[in-house]
């Protein structure tokens, strides 16, 4: 039970004309189970090359990653993964790209059952009116909805995400992350996502892993997050921790984007953050209010 | 350019009565041999108006002919696709594969028809009277194919890593991934080289009938070229161009149906 996702001393080097390049090195991590973790860090940290050797889609290097006791080596379908872009297979509809996982993994269960299954994910991201759409008669948004229902019905001993919401516009995002935040909940999973939002990741998180800039990427800083849950949008933007989690996640990311290696404290480096980068509290207003409670 | 009224059927008319004029000319003034329009059209007229009539081995209804011409391609075209999308795929697939077999099909792809009917007839001689057919059938088959090969190759080559991360991250099986990923992905490329093999199949049917002198509008083209009938040599060109035409309208209807799937 205390820690369900290790990731032990993993590294990633690839070779290059100009030698080896090394990508990640030595990182490590324990997640709970039921924990939801958010790997968050500059584009090119290589965060999503430490998801996807957890999803098994890209070789370890060295080190080795356990998931309920058992080591892990290459893909499958016990853990669901959400690509960035939703991939779909766009000659099949919705309702058939989900099925294609539930079929592999309920092997023994009756076709009934099976549809049963798709068919309940399906409504539960809110796509009952949409399961026999083909995924180019959908949103973005849709889209990544069928992605998530596809990667839950799976019933995977966790989730992996790699910024799933990251080619979504900002209302469709808050959408989709209550939809998935309401699901996770729902199903007890735990899940590892990759992100570069800030604010999203202290809405979902239990816990934010800050990498450090590649190459030779590391965890740099990890923060706890105990807003209580369940979560709603406004209460969490309006916890008195809020700003300040947020002002050090970004004064973490702002002293990375200068600097090769981490300082010693993060947070707490040797030039301070500009002006635009705090968190000002004009910031609020501008969020639309109506808009953030839960649908 | 200024578009009006019955532009499409209007424009490509005028196209065809040049094409006319400058026979009608070529015929009364440098090329005595060649019959004019209205000599060609009085002397077709049989074949035209009973297309279906079959009066003697050589002597049939234009369509009649095409009927005859169109079954042996379509034979050997099935052939090509049997044999070529297979090896397309394996081409598409295996590194190892497509760096062994890829050099000898650049060297094969630009035989002329002409080089591989001989072969063919050779190969099947054995079969008694069935050689000409099967050596015509190896012939449109062997030439047709390199369209397929190449394409779906390519096409296997070009489905995005996001499927195959779907195809991996679920376990697919292999018969799974093929019929459920692979396959579908490819469709698109795969109808393109359908289509170019078909184009292809055809051109090559006449001059597999011409040399086997099987019945047939290539068949017919040659005798009639023997007996001096040149007019009939003209229409079995428009039959030709006309039949080829259609089929290359028929699958890109196809085509497109699977493009946007």
């Amino acid at each position: 039970m205390s820690e369900y996702l290790v990731i032990d001393q993993l590294t990633k080097i690839y070779p290059t004309p100009k030698g080896p390049a090394v990508i990640v090195r030595d990182f490590n991590l324990r997640i709970k189970q039921g924990e939801f973790v958010c790997l968050i860090g500059h584009s090119g940290c290589g965060k999503s090359t430490v998801l996807s050797m957890v999803a098994g889609l890209s070789d370890v290097t060295a080190g080795g990653i356990i998931l309920a006791g058992k080591e892990l080596v290459g893909p499958g379908p016990d853990r669901g993964v959400v690509f960035q872009s939703p991939c779909l297979l766009p000659w099949m509809t919705a309702l058939e790209n989900v099925l294609l996982g539930v079929d592999q993994v309920f092997y023994t269960a009756r076709p009934e059952e099976r549809l049963q299954i798709a068919e309940y994910y399906l409504s539960v991201v809110g796509l009952s009116e949409a399961m026999l759409k083909r995924p180019a008669e959908l949103s973005q948004g849709m889209r990544q909805r069928v992605g998530i229902a596809r990667a839950f019905a799976l019933a995977p001993k966790m989730l992996l995400l790699d910024e799933p919401f990251g080619m979504l516009d900002s209302l469709t995002r808050m959408e989709l992350q209550q939809v998935l935040i309401e699901l996770w909940r729902k199903d007890k999973k735990t899940a590892l996502m990759v992100t570069h939002d800030v604010d999203e990741a202290l809405f979902l998180a239990d816990r934010i892993v800050c990498m450090t800039n590649g190459p030779e990427a590391e965890v740099g800083a990890i923060l706890e997050v105990a807003f209580p849950r369940p979560r709603e949008r406004k209460a969490v933007l309006e916890h008195p921790e809020y700003y300040r989690l947020r002002a050090h996640l970004i004064t973490f990311l702002e002293e990375h984007a200068h600097k090769k290696s981490p300082p010693a404290q993060p947070g707490a480096g040797s030039h301070p953050a500009p002006p635009t980068l705090t968190p000002a509290p004009n910031v609020i207003p501008q969020r639309p209010v109506a808009l953030l409670t839960p649908r | 350019m200024k578009k009006f009224k019955l532009d499409w059927l209007v424009l490509p008319l005028i196209g065809i009565g040049v094409v006319l004029l400058l026979w009608q000319i070529s015929a009364a003034t440098w090329a005595k041999e060649l019959p004019s329009p209205l000599k060609t059209w009085q002397v077709s007229r049989p074949y035209l108006a009973e297309p279906f009539a079959k009066r003697g081995e050589m002597d049939q209804g234009i369509l009649r002919f095409s009927w005859y011409s169109l079954i042996l391609v379509a034979k050997g075209y099935a052939l090509a696709l049997l044999i070529g999308t297979p090896i397309g795929f394996l081409l598409g697939l295996s590194k190892t594969f497509a760096k062994i077999f890829d050099p000898i099909i650049q060297i094969l792809r630009p035989v002329s028809p002409l080089a591989w009917l001989p072969l063919g007839l050779v190969l099947f001689v054995g079969a008694g009277r069935q050689a000409s057919e099967l050596g015509a059938l190896f012939t449109i088959a062997v030439c047709s194919m390199w369209p397929t090969v190449l394409n779906t190759s390519v096409g296997v080559r070009a489905i995005p890593q996001d499927y195959l991360n779907v195809a991996k991250v679920l376990k697919l099986s292999r018969r799974k991934t093929l019929f459920k990923v692979l396959i579908p992905a490819t469709l698109p490329y795969m109808f393109t080289g359908f289509r170019l093999s078909l184009g292809i199949a055809w051109l090559v049917i006449v001059a597999a009938e011409m040399l086997t002198g099987r019945p047939g509008v290539g068949g017919f083209l040659w005798q009639e070229y023997n007996a001096l009938i040149y007019e009939h040599i003209i229409l079995c060109i428009i039959t030709i161009g006309v039949i080829g035409f259609i089929l290359d309208r028929l699958m890109s209807v196809v085509e497109r149906r699977f493009k946007t799937a």
